[in-house]
């Protein structure tokens, strides 16, 4: 790390003062810049999504830095009271939600709306490893239990508005959690045999019809190319024509021409490999793997079980977005509703994943003042 | 919860659990990564092509650009097939907000018809929405001004310029040139079986029948395309390449429309038929039926009334009776005369008694002749300038009718001529074995008879006719008759057009050998004389001309009439009176022109009174004021029958 050099004294004084990790910070901004310069190409160039993203990038960006000088170990204190008041907003939203898009997912507080949801994307983390991280590791079989439960339930609140999207990433959240906290090998391959016998009960009794078709689609999508098939072969006609130098940025037809739906929301993947081929992707994937290796390195240098947990749990759920988001894109995994993290438009999700960020930035300078 | 709080925690185990566990996280991480990426590879790289051509076919599309049809001439240079420049408005739904709203008020501006508007609405449910559908299909110039000016209040709504099939003289070409019409079901399922649909992807119209028919692939021409860029709603970005069309050939005929008009104008207020052929090369010159309709009428699709009106027409205008079957009549007399002297049945010094009537040995029947009191002593050159029927029933018998038949179907009777026309009728050559075949009867000699003076179930179109004569004035030669003198074909070389001539191919068959070559002068000779010698059947008709003309008579009947019936044309019905036919060549010497006509049903007189005076303004049309002499006025000095008559048969 250059860090640890002569100028590490220096650099402390200024970056830890302001509680942001340079490293970190950086990955994230060439995320978001080069989310600004494939939005600019998937929305019909056109300057004005340009601003809306920029003003959310900056709304984004503020909430990491207010949250970057919280002490990591408020969260822990407030970890009880906080998960109880978000379950009780998962409740509300789903007997007074909003509607929007054939789904409850947004409550209406008077002044604004917002999504319970998203808050619990920090808040289940937080409470798992609070819960977990009360004990010595590796965890014992009856807390994982617990927490295992402590998990199923907003996610399967969340299953029910439905957002499939969102519940997969908030207990894949909770599972990181027990997964770091050392269970047992045994136990998560029950837990997979477990998973996989309850496969069939949610399809027959939990799954609605639109997400049935979803997966159906994602299995044979030339079935209906003009109907449910008709994102992913685009999709996947945007990628495989960029080819390995792609078409270059503002001359993917796939997009430009509009024949690629969602493009610059949960699609801009497929944009940005038409554009930039292989060589872009190569060189994005490898920017996600350096953020996931920055939030590994913060969570392992953590000082507390509590920050360890929750650090590496924040790092691992956001490669689940890149995984989740470019697997469907790209034809691997059925279309759920994940964007590509702080590229794709769209204001709720950057918020969330810059405020996750915000807490792995006060692990990583808060952590010589705790000590 | 507290209580379960552990006073020792051993940190250094606990982050060596948590540092393995998230190296393992980490493995796992970059195990995902390699997915995806071999993923994309696979998309990017492996498929590469695949889906490049995809994307291709779903941005490029390749738009159809029809041909302009070919145009088609007279010989003369005259137009008769044209392509005039037409305006429809169409619209696009897709391009639309309010659709009724649109068409109403577009209805309003231009003021087109509720009857139109509801067919609008009716196409529009079986369309595409972003293809466009047609409003009104042809716009008036003040139409088209009215609309462009208001043009920016009806997004989606547009002129589209075509090129229309036009045909300048109407009903004098309509049967000879035939006419496109739109393509339908049926077209287009033959375009498929003949590989031909990719051609005709952008072209509206198809040759129906006639010539525009017949030479549909000459007419035609090649399709070319214009690579567009469209977006996802089918809308037209921008052009990438452009091939021409390559238009069709234009054609020019053998008919002169002056000829044709000239046609129209001697049969007006008949039914009836005019051909006049080049027998030098079997071009037709002039090929009419009246009464005639305008294929104009056909191209954008006939009104039901219309179209009734015109098959209803008791004078049946629909039907091309240049190649209908008529009763030959007497016309046939000179082939059956050539056939008697091949035969040696008769010399041209063989005389018949014509007491007025012919009877068989063993019949009680009595033929009779056409002059009631007989023409006395009869010779070959006779039989023909009287048209002696007692002279050819005693022919005939001697013949019988298998001699007879196959003579004639050398001549042509009975079976296509060849034309370049899809719509020629064979007629009847009648034989024994036709009999059987038609009626599973026996030949009766009496029918034998009947044929010799062109009756019985012969019959022959106007075109047979002239193709027969022309065989007779060639001597044998046979030429098949055609409409198309040559195509143009235009190429582009070094960027500019070039004309190429492509003359058309006469075709020949095998021609008619006769034993005695000189039997064609005897018979040529004795039409000659028909015309030319006073007294005789032709002579009125051809009266002081300036050319050399030959010709035959022929009056048919077209009702039976019983054995002590006369038969009179004013007590007839309209439908059964006689059909008058006349043969004609010009000049004697070196003809030039044949013409066959028929007209149906004359109220007085026969082929000499009604046909021949047709068949002479045709011929004075062609000569104009050419004058030729005829070598050979020799009739002139011998007015008497009885005498011997020498003929000079072989001299020239």
């Amino acid at each position: 790390m250059r860090s640890v050099g002569t100028d590490q004294a220096r650099v402390r004084t200024i970056w830890q003062k302001l509680h942001i990790d340079l490293p970190l910070l950086f990955c994230l901004l060439s995320l978001m810049t080069l989310g600004l310069f494939v939005v600019y190409s998937a929305g019909g160039q056109d300057m004005a999504i340009v601003y809306r993203q920029l003003i959310r990038i900056g709304v984004a960006m503020t909430a990491m830095f207010v949250i970057a000088q919280i002490p990591p170990m408020f969260w822990r204190k407030w970890a009880v009271p906080m998960f109880l008041a978000g379950l009780a907003m998962l409740v509300a939203v789903l007997l007074f939600g909003q509607m929007g898009g054939g789904a409850k997912r947004w409550l209406n507080i008077g002044i604004t709306s917002f999504q319970p949801s998203e808050i619990m994307k920090i808040v289940v983390p937080i409470t798992i490893a609070w819960y977990i991280s009360q004990d010595n590791l590796p965890a014992k079989v009856e807390n994982i239990v617990i927490a295992f439960i402590l998990v199923l339930i907003p996610t399967l609140l969340i299953a029910k508005q439905p957002d499939l999207g969102t519940s997969i990433l908030i207990a894949s959240s909770g599972i990181f959690v027990i997964f770091l906290a050392g269970a047992s090998w045994k136990l998560i391959m029950a837990c997979v045999g477990l998973a996989s016998a309850f496969t069939p009960i949610l399809w027959m009794f939990l799954m609605k019809p639109y997400q049935k078709q979803r997966v159906l689609t994602f299995l044979n999508p030339e079935q209906d190319p003009l109907g449910s098939g008709y994102h992913i072969i685009q999709s996947k006609i945007a990628i495989g024509s960029g080819g390995i130098h792609g078409k270059g940025w503002l001359q993917g037809t796939q997009s430009q021409l509009e024949f690629l739906p969602e493009r610059h929301t949960d699609f801009i993947f497929a944009v940005f490999s038409e554009e930039f081929g292989l060589i872009g992707v190569a060189a994005l994937l490898l920017v996600y793997l350096a953020v996931v290796m920055r939030g590994l390195w913060i969570a392992a240098n953590a000082q507390q079980a509590f920050t360890k947990l929750l650090a590496g749990s924040l790092t691992l759920t956001f490669f689940v977005y890149v995984f989740v988001n470019i697997g469907m894109v790209s034809g691997l995994l059925p279309v759920v509703g994940v964007p590509l993290p702080l590229v794709s438009y769209g204001g709720t999700s950057m918020v969330t994943l810059m405020a996750g960020f915000g807490i792995l930035m006060a692990i990583s300078t808060h952590r010589r003042f705790n000590a | 919860m507290a209580a379960k709080r552990v006073a020792i925690r051993n940190h250094s185990a606990e982050a060596n659990l948590f540092a393995r566990r998230s190296f393992i996280a980490l493995l796992g991480v970059i195990v995902m990564l390699l997915i995806l990426f071999s993923n994309v590879y696979e998309l990017e790289v492996n498929s590469y092509e695949k889906y490049q051509t995809r994307s291709n076919s779903n941005r490029i599309k390749l738009l159809p650009v029809a041909p302009n049809r070919g145009l088609i001439y007279d010989r003369n240079g005259v137009l008769l097939a044209e392509n005039e420049p037409i305006y429809s408005l169409e619209i696009i739904p897709e391009q639309v907000e309010d659709l009724e709203k649109t068409v109403r008020e577009v209805a309003e501006l231009l003021d087109i018809s509720q009857e139109k508007q509801d067919k609008l609405f009716k196409s529009l449910r079986s369309k595409r929405r972003f293809k466009p559908v047609e409003l009104h299909s042809r716009l008036s110039d003040q139409q088209v001004a009215l609309f462009s000016v208001n043009q920016h209040r009806f997004p989606g709504v547009f002129i589209d310029a075509r090129l229309k099939r036009s045909y300048p003289f109407a009903d004098l070409t309509t049967h000879s040139l035939g006419y496109v019409g739109r393509i339908n079901r049926r077209d287009s399922i033959k375009l498929e079986e003949q590989g031909l649909s990719e051609n005709y992807a952008a072209t509206r119209n198809i040759g129906k029948f006639g010539l525009e028919k017949f030479y549909e692939k000459e007419l035609h021409g090649t399709i070319g395309h214009q690579e567009v860029e469209i977006n996802n709603q089918g809308r037209v970005i921008r052009t990438l390449d452009y091939t021409p069309p390559i238009p069709g050939k234009d054609l020019t005929l053998t008919l002169d429309i002056e000829l044709q008009m000239i046609a129209k104008r001697a049969l007006s207020g008949k039914r009836g038929a005019i051909v006049a052929i080049d027998p030098r090369d079997g071009g037709i010159l002039a090929m009419y039926s009246n009464p005639s309709y305008d294929g104009n009428l056909f191209v954008h699709g006939i009104s039901t009334k219309d179209y009734s009106k015109l098959l209803n027409s008791k004078d049946k205008p629909l039907i091309n009776r240049t190649v209908q079957g008529y009763p030959p009549a007497s016309t046939v007399k000179p082939f059956l005369a050539l056939l008697g002297l091949e035969e040696g049945i008769v010399t041209p010094e063989t005389e018949v008694w014509d007491p007025g009537w012919y009877q068989l040995k063993g019949v009680k029947n009595k033929r009779r002749d056409w002059k009631k009191w007989g023409h006395g002593k009869v010779n070959l050159t006779k039989s023909l300038e009287q048209s002696c029927n007692v002279y050819y029933y005693d022919l005939s018998y001697k013949l019988g009718i298998t001699k007879i038949a196959r003579m004639m179907e050398k001549f042509g009777f009975g079976d296509y001529t060849g034309i370049d026309l899809h719509e020629e009728n064979r007629a009847v050559m009648p034989s024994v074995e036709w009999k059987r075949a038609r009626y599973n009867q026996s030949w009766y000699t009496g029918e034998t008879l009947s044929v010799g003076i062109g009756q019985s179930y012969w019959t022959v179109t106007p075109l047979q006719l002239a193709q027969a004569v022309s065989i007779l004035v060639n001597k044998g030669e046979i030429k098949v008759p055609h409409l198309l003198k040559a195509s143009y074909q235009t190429i582009v070389k070094d960027g500019s057009n070039e004309l190429v001539e492509i003359p058309h191919q006469v075709d020949e068959k095998r021609p008619i050998q006769l034993k005695n070559e000189q039997h064609w002068d005897v018979v040529l000779d004795a039409m000659h004389n028909t015309v030319q010698k006073i007294g005789a059947t032709g002579y009125n008709a051809f009266k002081g001309t300036k050319y050399d003309a030959a010709g035959k008579t022929g009056s048919a009947q077209t009702a039976s009439i019983g054995q002590d019936e006369e038969y009179n044309a004013e007590e007839v019905a309209e439908n059964q009176r006689d059909n008058a036919m006349f043969i004609a060549f010009a000049p004697y010497e070196k003809p030039e022109i044949v013409v066959a006509v028929a007209i149906e049903n004359v109220a007085k007189g026969g082929g000499a009174t009604n046909a021949a005076p047709v068949a002479r303004q045709m011929m004075d049309q062609y000569f104009g004021d050419r004058v030729i002499v005829s070598k050979t006025k020799h009739f002139h000095h011998t007015n008497t029958y009885g005498e011997k008559y020498l003929t000079n048969s072989g001299s020239h």
